[in-house]
């Protein structure tokens, strides 16, 4: 993030001690906002959190300190082991799926042809849609019995249909599914990249006699690597923070046998339904530490294959 | 991240468009069947919102609804209570929105047009902010509005929008940072004071911003599930969302009417997207970062 802070500082004179006092003033007072936010809804709750994840702590009563025995009992629960199962089978197999469907999409709507607008305007529009409407709305077209998706695959398969949110082993799929009607984000990302890569470099490798394929692994992959990088990391932090379409899907339980139960549902129902403040403040706690761990070790291995100009 | 590749907007190079060997009939239908298939689930969603409860159970399903049964809208209008689940959803995104303008542009402006050393530490923090995960902040920041006895109030919801909202400040900042400095600087040089010179002369060339911050607040605010769900008691302070996913919990099978609640949902946003498309478009090259 390269920025140019230009100021009037480096244009004119040395800056007198007063006008200086003058701007610093300034410039606390705009940002006050910010500050007050910044204190009292970022760095207290991220301290206390940390704090309250050693006690035991059920908001009616003061918190008592419990030392590490949350942590403790996470290791020895199997619901947040299944939880953090369901999780990073999204991470693991509904990231890759997600990005790659993106990034064809993307090429196809990278062209010059007339009403590409309105092509590319149906692909975005979906991820401006509630979170609820969507969500049940895919909860009825996935309706084992009655939705249309369904009574194609029944037509084109001859088999019966999976049972998709109602089962355990088609629940996650399902998410999947319901995850690709949003990669609008996703195509735009790389659209943009994909518009930023300069014919010269495909005319370069055409001459030297390169083919559609070649072309597309050694010049178009490598300049948009870093739009892949960045989709990566925020796919991941959110992917690893699911909740509000699981959370409905499945009427704010974990789903058949608790394939819907991802970790952010659990932290969820342990604070509010189950008022164990404690525990899930160390839910949360590990939680941000394998976003953290997962951000760096995506970081250093982007050093391998994220290719910078210049 | 590179600037370069969200600015799609303005690519300082000839902007390549993919030479491929499809022919032109070929590529159009490849776009036509993804077209479709992205548009269906709108389809369906209305078509089921006009269908009568045996054709919503019919199989083969039905495309189209005949005929089309609109008293599911008076049924969702009845059975919810729909107007005052909008009529909070508007408080809400409104004044959350107001909230988002005030202290984007004024934080904003600290981080890119004052001359002060706290800048270089704040813009860190800024971003930190966007990055630090909602889950490891829900527990104390519940625990502080029970303190101050808001829960059960729309103020939660609305608050923090005028003192956090870390992805709109660095929105703004960086379109302040595309703002020529002379007009301020000759003003200043008048005698203006800093608030004259935000208020009068900056401000108002940042139009194009503050719409894309009040778009993408709105419908923050409109499409928010956690935040309700967790802050809002009643159930007449529900908003939409929860109000729509508390009448599917107890009305699982009622999908026509629960439909017809859907698409008067999302009708506001669809209409807003085209209405706005400019600057959603503009907001994008910055809250494309959020995912």
């Amino acid at each position: 993030m390269a920025t140019i802070a230009r100021s009037r500082a480096e244009a004119s004179a040395p800056v007198s001690v007063a006008m200086r006092r003058r701007n610093t003033r300034v410039g606390v007072l705009f940002a006050l906002p910010f500050l007050i936010g910044f204190l009292t809804l970022q760095v207290y709750p991220l301290i206390a959190s940390f704090y309250y994840s050693f006690t035991q702590f059920n908001v009616f009563q003061s918190p008592i300190w419990i030392g590490g025995q949350n942590y403790a009992q996470l290791i020895h629960d199997p619901l947040f082991w299944t939880s953090l199962q369901d999780t990073f089978f999204m991470v693991v197999i509904g990231i890759p799926i997600q990005l790659v469907l993106a990034f064809l999409v993307a090429l196809l709507l990278n062209s010059k042809v007339k009403g590409i607008a309105v092509f590319r305007t149906f692909v975005y529009l979906p991820t401006v849609t509630p979170i609820v409407a969507s969500s049940l709305l895919w909860l009825w077209l996935l309706n084992p019995v009655y939705g249309p998706i369904n009574f194609v695959w029944v037509h084109l398969l001859h088999t019966q249909g999976p049972g998709w949110f109602a089962t355990a082993a088609w629940a996650k799929p399902a998410m999947i599914v319901m995850g690709l009607w949003g990669i609008g984000t996703a195509m735009i990302v790389f659209l943009a990249a994909l518009q930023g890569v300069p014919e010269q470099l495909y005319e370069a490798a055409r001459i030297d006699g390169a083919n559609g394929w070649q072309r597309a692994l050694r010049v178009t992959l490598p300049l948009i690597s870093p739009a892949t990088f960045f989709l990566l990391i925020t796919h991941v932090i959110d992917t690893l923070q699911i909740f509000a379409s699981a959370y409905i899907v499945a009427s704010g339980g974990g789903g058949p046998q608790n394939a819907l139960l991802f970790y952010a549902v659990y932290l969820y129902q342990n604070a509010f339904n189950y008022l164990k403040m404690g525990y899930a403040s160390a839910m949360a706690w590990l939680l941000f530490i394998v976003i953290v761990f997962l951000t760096l070790l995506i970081f250093r291995s982007g050093r391998r294959w994220v290719y910078y100009e210049g | 991240m590179s600037q370069r590749t969200l600015a799609f907007d303005a690519p300082t190079i000839r902007r390549h468009h993919s030479r491929s060997s499809l022919t032109p009939a070929l590529r159009y239908l490849i776009l036509t069947i993804i077209g479709l298939l992205f548009a269906f689930p709108f389809l369906w969603m209305v078509s089921t919102s006009l269908k009568t409860t045996q054709a919503v159970f019919k199989v083969p399903p039905q495309i189209l609804p005949i005929p089309p049964q609109w008293s599911n809208y008076a049924v969702a209008f009845t059975q919810v209570p729909f107007l005052l689940y909008l009529r909070n959803t508007l408080i809400i995104a409104v004044f959350g929105t107001i909230g988002a303008l005030f202290c984007a542009s004024l934080v904003g402006y600290s981080l890119s047009r004052v001359d002060w050393w706290g800048r270089r530490w704040l813009l860190p923090l800024v971003l930190v902010s966007m990055m630090l995960p909602f889950q490891v902040k829900m527990v104390p920041t519940f625990l502080i509005f029970t303190w101050i006895h808001w829960i059960g109030t729309f103020l939660p919801l609305i608050v923090p929008s005028f003192i956090n909202v870390p992805l709109f400040i660095f929105l703004m900042r960086q379109f302040y940072l595309t703002l020529p400095f002379e007009l301020a600087d000759a003003a200043r040089a008048d005698g203006a004071n800093e608030w004259q010179v935000f208020w009068s002369i900056v401000l108002p060339l940042t139009r194009p911003a503050l719409a894309s911050v009040a778009i993408f607040s709105f419908l923050g605010h409109w499409n928010d599930f956690q935040g309700p769900l967790i802050y809002l008691t009643h159930q007449n302070d529900f908003t939409l969302s929860i109000g729509l996913q508390a009448f599917q919990s107890d009305h699982a099978t009622e999908w026509a009417p629960l439909m017809a609640a859907a698409t008067v949902f999302t009708l506001p946003v669809v209409i807003l997207f085209f209405a706005l498309q400019r600057y959603f478009v503009q907001g994008l090259a910055v809250t494309g970062l959020k995912g």
